[in-house]
């Protein structure tokens, strides 16, 4: 009896949901490779444990700039493509200002100011980093946040307010518009080449079962600002009428207006808090990765749509699970597939989820 | 609208004489600059040549894409990934077979061009399949997501080292990598005139051409014979979609872009309307990327890069999203203007100063602007970077026509399905009707 109804519920699962079957087989396959790998000894558990590491700072990354993004999606109902080249906006505003802190006296303003275009100044001879120069870091985290609020308000301003009541499409293309201007522009102005902004920071092996995991200060700096961020967004929309207001927006616009928010308020909050995040976001992927270049932003956009997605669009901690999801993909798809293919796995897993789960991981409309 | 209906109405001819007139004042634009740049008979050729071909890829691109967007309502910003495939899938089929010791490091399996042709569009078609199914039943704005995926995953996968050499049916072949693909077949012309027997009669031809052009004239008229390829091509693919936005078949899609689940409730299978029409048009981006790449002799996967989907794109909102003859127009007006103008633009003012160095960069460029308000190395320094400011242009251009004018120069034309005119006779604005009559919007 319990067996036949056991039976009869895995089928009747079967036949309704087969792609979680096939899911679930794969997945499994995945594992048993790995364990495999393990018990022959191809595979060395401090490589798995920096790979993992890897993974949780690139998500953070994804998670941080994701916030912004899913909460313009979701209050302003339109997947806005021009989030990458924020990012890269408020890296490059950032790391001027800790080029010009870190190396006033040293080097040409302008070179500083340009962040060193065409290999006429390099972070590493300024010795740039967390320890070094935390005062220039600072600084820069500050700038890059401010300068993408800026940005992203007088973005919405001028170019977004306008077509705000037409549908999502029309204000999709035009925030394409808006990417390739961004993008272009910061061309123009810093160049096309990706330099080096960062000199090797201080790291500290930790030990584990069969070699070291290396962590360095700037994944640190990196975990404690964007962790710091997340609870902050947290508090601010559990505890504050802002963030109420936000939430009774995304959940539905037409209600809040008549419920007295003031909606323009919401948005331009919207804008601040979300380009705020995404600037810091940057220039923390910068201080993380040791490079810049104007396509980072771009290169990561795809990404972070794919954890918005993944989280369900509206939901800041979707957004940041969706974040870390992805970026443990990202980063442990090497023990799988070649790397040359990692993005693609991030893709994959987020096509995955649409076919499995469309409305995301945390499904619903709220920013909450 | 009105500012459209202006324009249709004062032009002899309707939209073909809009489009007659918007070729003929861009060939004599281009043919004006060239007199500035001071060509000769031989650099005139080879500039009409040129622009008729971006004419040809814009038009044919933007056409294929209206399918998608102005018919079915599909928002595909993932062009340039079925392009890529079409291109790569044709090479690794046409590509002569590998002999060490050859030009090529990789070989193909040496079939016939038309077949790799084939191949590229059901390939391309292929994947457009495996990217709708997922895709298609949600909103229009993870299809955009998907898509656009689809496209960076399509240029990572034939970046990575992995597909650069393998082996089919014992022969070395593959998609070369990052350093790309010689497409070291029969050059397309040659294969085309040969395949009717008349290369004879087109090698003659081109002799007869020394009479304009002395020396060596097979590759100007090799691009001006290409160029009126295209066009043709053109002209197949505008056949194509009236025929098929005229059929049922096109009825039932536009219906879908106006409203989904009215179709689906009048029990059209709505999903396997979309999933159909989305196949055709990758088929038709395989085929238009295929063309596009053909002449240039080689191929790499960077060319590949998201900024060819947003041209397209571009070229569809100029032209107008839903309308065959707009996406032409469309596809002409931005191969003239945005993406050849800056070009020539750029060519004339260094033929007109010669011998103007530019700065080195952005900062050598505005030094002297604040220290002594000199703005000639910045003017000099936005002339050399124009490819880069083309891209900014370009954006502010897609700003504005969706400020301004989202629909286009020919846009979201009501096409009525019935058959007869529903348009009201105008003597019966005597009682009550509109005296315009309503068959326009």
């Amino acid at each position: 009896m319990g067996i036949a109804e056991t039976y009869s519920r895995g089928r009747r699962f079967a036949i309704e949901r087969p792609f979680v079957l096939v899911l679930a087989v794969i997945a499994a396959v995945l594992i048993g490779d790995l364990l495999l790998g393990i018990a022959t000894g191809q595979t060395q558990f401090a490589d798995i444990g920096t790979l993992v590491w890897d993974g949780l700072m690139r998500g953070l990354v994804i998670g941080l700039a994701g916030i912004g993004l899913s909460m313009t999606y979701s209050i302003l109902n339109f997947a806005n493509f021009s989030h990458g080249d924020y990012i890269t906006a408020g890296a490059f505003s950032g790391w001027a200002t800790t080029y010009l802190i870190a190396g006033l006296g040293r080097a040409d303003v302008g070179a500083l100011l340009l962040v060193g275009a065409g290999g006429s100044v390099y972070g590493g001879a300024l010795d740039i980093g967390m320890l070094s120069t935390p005062l220039a870091v600072v600084a820069g985290i500050v700038v890059a946040g401010g300068f993408a609020i800026v940005l992203s308000l007088a973005v919405d301003r001028t170019i977004f307010r306008p077509v705000r009541n037409e549908d999502g499409i029309t204000l999709l293309i035009t925030s394409i518009g808006v990417a390739f201007a961004l993008r272009y522009l910061m061309q123009f102005v810093f160049g096309s080449d990706v330099r080096g902004t960062t000199a090797q920071p201080p790291s500290m092996g930790l030990y584990l079962v069969d070699g070291t995991v290396f962590i360095d200060a700037h994944d640190i700096t990196l975990l404690v600002v964007a962790a710091g961020l997340m609870l902050g967004v947290h508090l601010l929309l559990q505890r504050t009428k802002l963030g109420k207001a936000m939430r009774a927006m995304a959940d539905n616009q037409d209600l809040a207006l008549i419920t007295g928010i003031p909606t323009e308020r919401v948005v331009r909050a919207t804008w601040v808090i979300g380009g705020g995040l995404t600037g810091v976001a940057g220039y923390m992927f910068i201080l993380w990765k040791g490079t810049l270049g104007f396509n980072d932003g771009w290169l990561l956009l795809l990404l972070i749509f794919a954890a918005v997605i993944l989280g369900g669009i509206g939901s800041i901690y979707g957004a940041i699970t969706g974040g870390l999801v992805i970026g443990l993909t990202a980063s442990m798809s090497v023990l799988w597939i070649p790397s040359a293919f990692a993005r693609a796995a991030a893709f994959v897993v987020m096509i995955v989820i649409l076919l499995v789960k469309p409305s995301g991981l945390f499904s619903g409309r709220a920013t909450a | 609208m009105s500012v459209r209906d202006d324009l249709a109405a004062r032009m002899p001819g309707g939209d073909a004489g809009l489009i007659v007139f918007v070729l003929v004042s861009a060939y004599l634009l281009y043919i004006l600059a060239g007199i500035g740049l001071g060509y000769d008979l031989r650099g005139q050729l080879n500039s009409i040549a040129t622009l008729t071909f971006y004419i040809g890829v814009f038009a044919m691109l933007s056409l294929a894409l209206n399918l998608h967007w102005g018919y079915t309502g599909l928002f595909n910003i993932g062009i340039v990934g079925f392009m890529a495939v079409g291109v790569y899938v044709m090479a690794l089929v046409s590509k002569p077979v590998f002999v060490p010791g050859g030009a090529a490091q990789v070989g193909g399996l040496g079939l016939p061009l038309w077949v790799g042709i084939l191949a590229g569009m059901l390939a391309a078609a292929l994947l457009g399949l495996v990217v709708a199914l997922p895709a298609l039943r949600l909103r229009a704005d993870y299809l955009a997501i998907v898509t656009i995926a689809m496209s960076e995953i399509v240029r990572f996968s034939f970046l990575s080292g992995e597909l650069q050499q393998f082996s089919v049916l014992g022969n070395t072949v593959g998609f070369g990598g990052g350093s790309g693909l010689i497409l070291d077949f029969v050059p397309p012309l040659q294969a085309l005139f040969q395949s009717v027997g008349l290369w004879g009669v087109y090698l003659g031809f081109v002799d007869a051409f020394q009479v304009i052009v002395p020396t060596n004239p097979k590759p100007v008229v090799d691009g001006i014979v290409y160029g009126l390829l295209l066009l043709g091509f053109v002209s197949a693919f505008y056949w194509l979609l009236k025929r098929t936005g005229e059929s049922p078949f096109g009825r039932v899609l536009k219906a879908i872009r106006e409203d989904e689940d009215v179709a689906n409730a009048l029990g059209k299978d709505t999903d396997k309307f979309k999933i159909k029409s989305f196949m055709l048009g990758c088929a038709l981006m395989g085929l238009a990327g295929i063309l596009w790449l053909i002449p240039q002799g080689a191929v790499t996967p960077n060319f590949f890069r998201p900024r060819v989907t947003f041209f397209i794109w571009i070229a569809l909102i100029i032209g107008g999203a839903g309308s065959n003859t707009g996406s032409v127009l469309g596809g002409a007006v931005f191969a003239a203007v945005l993406y050849q103008g800056p070009r020539y633009f750029q060519n004339l003012v260094s033929a007109v100063f010669p011998n103007l160095g530019s700065p080195a960069g952005f900062g050598q460029a505005i030094g002297p602007l604040i220290s002594q308000l000199d703005p000639v190395p910045l003017l000099l320094y936005t002339v050399d970077s124009i490819r880069q400011l083309q891209l900014v242009v370009m954006g502010l251009v897609l700003i504005w026509l969706m400020h301004n004018r989202p629909d286009g120069l020919l846009g979201h034309r009501k096409e009525t399905a019935s058959v007869i005119s529903l348009s009201r006779p105008k003597t019966m604005a005597t009682d009550g009707g509109s005296v315009e009559g309503g068959d326009d919007e």
